[in-house]
């Protein structure tokens, strides 16, 4: 059990700020294990620096993204451990 | 589900009535202007910010069906937490409350959906249950409901007596409790933490594609989850909320 | 920040030391050890461990946990900056400095990555881990180093920004050209000196 582990649900607060269409239920692909699943069903792990979604099969990062807190309102997302996002 | 593209932004809340339940919770309900409604399990990002610009956030289950027109938060206090000891001690009526929401569709449930549904909660767990058991009633739904509810006492028990006189009045809502540390005298439900063989008694066959609603402290939401799917269940029918090490 | 709203009465945990010149820009102190997680917590067997020294060197070198823990150890006190805000005064540390490490092996490198069980990594100029400036830490506060902040041993480089002190590091990779690592390629600032308060590109 690691316990800053999280389910996808809760990168969902950070991801509003950038998709406008509900997010836990967009499914992905892994690029990595070919595992698919909606964005809910993986494991977040979320803290003031940045939050990471990863495969809950093996452990990829799906979604990294961070935000600037200070200053202009920025954020950082990669994309590059999906296959892609289906969203809506 | 009718999603209309928004970005999700911060607003205030006002704090028309806090309401304590057990000991250690108590309910904040909250008035949010332009509130366009939520789906029963969502959630909402609490942030706090102090003078100096300090801020605090953290993430809290919206406990109220989407047809009251308030959205009621269950806060249990953490004695060595930042957030949950201002809002269950310092934050009153009137008071204004930064949040963001809801969030989260993924872990909700409509009415429409059907079950039957299999609700797993761990102390402050039942917050976005209890906001499915709520919807289910307002929608005058008969959707089959167990709720395995773990809290640690008696007195403990978030949202009891609601809890009981929904399921008196109710042969499709079960309530089965658990008790972890003291039980009342005469008790005679179950006394320990849920393990396989409490699960294996009280869920719905793995043959009745049961919806799975599991929510508490992480050590217990994993452990369910894993029991659960190890006893047959579907694994995309088994929707885990995780609240970290000790809860939300 | 935020559309400017104060919560009535909220203080917050923090506490912070105004005028105190060991405190960086925009830093508070915090009491605990704050742990920020970007995955799973790695738990590699002390037997399964080893450290790398590869890339533009020489010839690679690797040192198992017991070769690791024979080479002269240092008591390190420094103070720590988190560039999410937090800093702590004094903390003690054990571990090997990284000029050690870099005795076995000839290099004309300039860059540095260190890599990590679980595939974290970060990258500095290698002049900002020589010269007494870094080393792999094993223990903390007199204690190993427990797994939730990085253990068995983590890259200790305490006069830049916290996430330049990569948990769980498995061996540093010597580069010609600097490679941006895990958060310096999402928006983190390459560099990370607290005192200039380099948190973000363009900062």
């Amino acid at each position: 059990m690691d316990e800053n582990r999280l389910d996808g649900n809760a990168a969902a607060g950070l991801l509003a700020e950038i998709f406008t269409l509900e997010i836990t239920t967009a499914r992905a692909a892994c690029v990595r294990c070919g595992a698919a699943g909606e964005i809910g069903a993986q494991m977040a792990y979320v803290s003031e620096i940045g939050t990471v979604v990863r495969c809950a099969t093996c452990d990829n990062a799906l979604i990294r993204v961070s935000r600037q807190d200070d200053g202009p309102q920025r954020y950082w997302l990669d994309l590059k451990g999906v296959e892609y996002l289906q969203l809506g | 589900m009718a999603d209309t593209p928004r970005k999700l932004s911060w607003r205030i809340g006002e704090v028309v009535e806090t309401s304590p339940d057990t000991p250690r919770t108590k309910s904040l309900f909250l008035e949010v202007p332009g509130w366009e409604g939520h789906r029963a399990g969502q959630h909402v990002d609490v942030r706090l910010t102090a003078e100096d610009g300090y801020q605090a956030q953290r993430s809290y289950s919206i406990a109220s069906a989407p047809e009251d027109g308030r959205v009621e938060l269950l806060v249990e206090r953490l004695d060595d937490g930042e957030v949950s000891p201002y809002l269950t001690d310092e934050l009153r009526a009137g008071d204004g409350l930064e949040l963001r929401g809801p969030i989260g569709g993924w872990f909700a449930w409509e009415a429409r959906e059907g079950g039957p549904l299999l609700l797993v909660a761990g102390g402050s767990g039942i917050a976005p249950l209890m906001a499915i058991i709520r919807h289910r009633q307002a929608a005058g739904n008969d959707t089959p409901v167990r709720l395995l509810f773990s809290s640690r006492s008696y007195e403990d028990v978030i949202f009891r007596e609601e809890l009981e006189r929904l399921a008196t009045g109710d042969e499709k809502l079960e309530i089965i409790h658990t008790l972890t540390r003291s039980v009342p005298p005469g008790w005679e439900g179950y006394d320990r933490r849920i393990d396989e063989e409490m699960l294996g008694e009280v869920a719905f066959s793995p043959d009745e594609r049961p919806l799975a609603f599991v929510c508490g402290p992480t050590p217990l939401v994993e452990a369910v989850a894993t029991t659960l799917v190890r006893l047959g269940h579907e694994p995309a029918r088994v929707k885990t909320e995780r609240f970290g090490p000790t809860g939300g | 920040m935020g559309g400017g709203f104060i919560s009535r009465g909220f203080r917050g945990r923090r506490r912070q030391a105004d005028g105190d010149a060991r405190i960086p820009p925009g830093q508070y102190l915090v009491e605990g050890f704050p742990v920020l997680s970007a995955g799973p917590t790695p738990r590699t067997p002390l037997e399964e461990w080893d450290f790398t020294i590869e890339g533009e060197v020489d010839g690679p070198r690797m040192w198992s946990w017991e070769e690791f823990r024979a080479l002269p150890s240092e008591e390190i006190t420094r103070d720590i900056h988190c560039v999410t805000k937090w800093s702590k005064l004094g903390t003690t540390w054990e571990g090997v400095s990284i000029d050690t490490l870099l005795e076995a092996v000839d290099t004309a490198a300039e860059y540095v990555v260190a890599f990590c069980d679980g595939g974290y990594t970060t990258n500095l100029p290698l002049e900002e881990v020589t010269g007494g400036k870094a080393w792999i830490a094993h223990t903390y506060e007199g204690e190993p180093l427990a797994p939730e902040h990085g253990g068995p041993a983590r890259l200790l480089v305490p006069h830049l920004y916290f996430w330049k002190s990569a948990k769980w590091v498995r061996g540093l990779r010597l580069l010609a050209e600097d490679e941006p690592g895990f958060w310096e390629s999402l928006g983190y600032h390459n560099f990370g000196d607290p005192w200039r308060e380099q948190r973000y590109w363009g900062d």
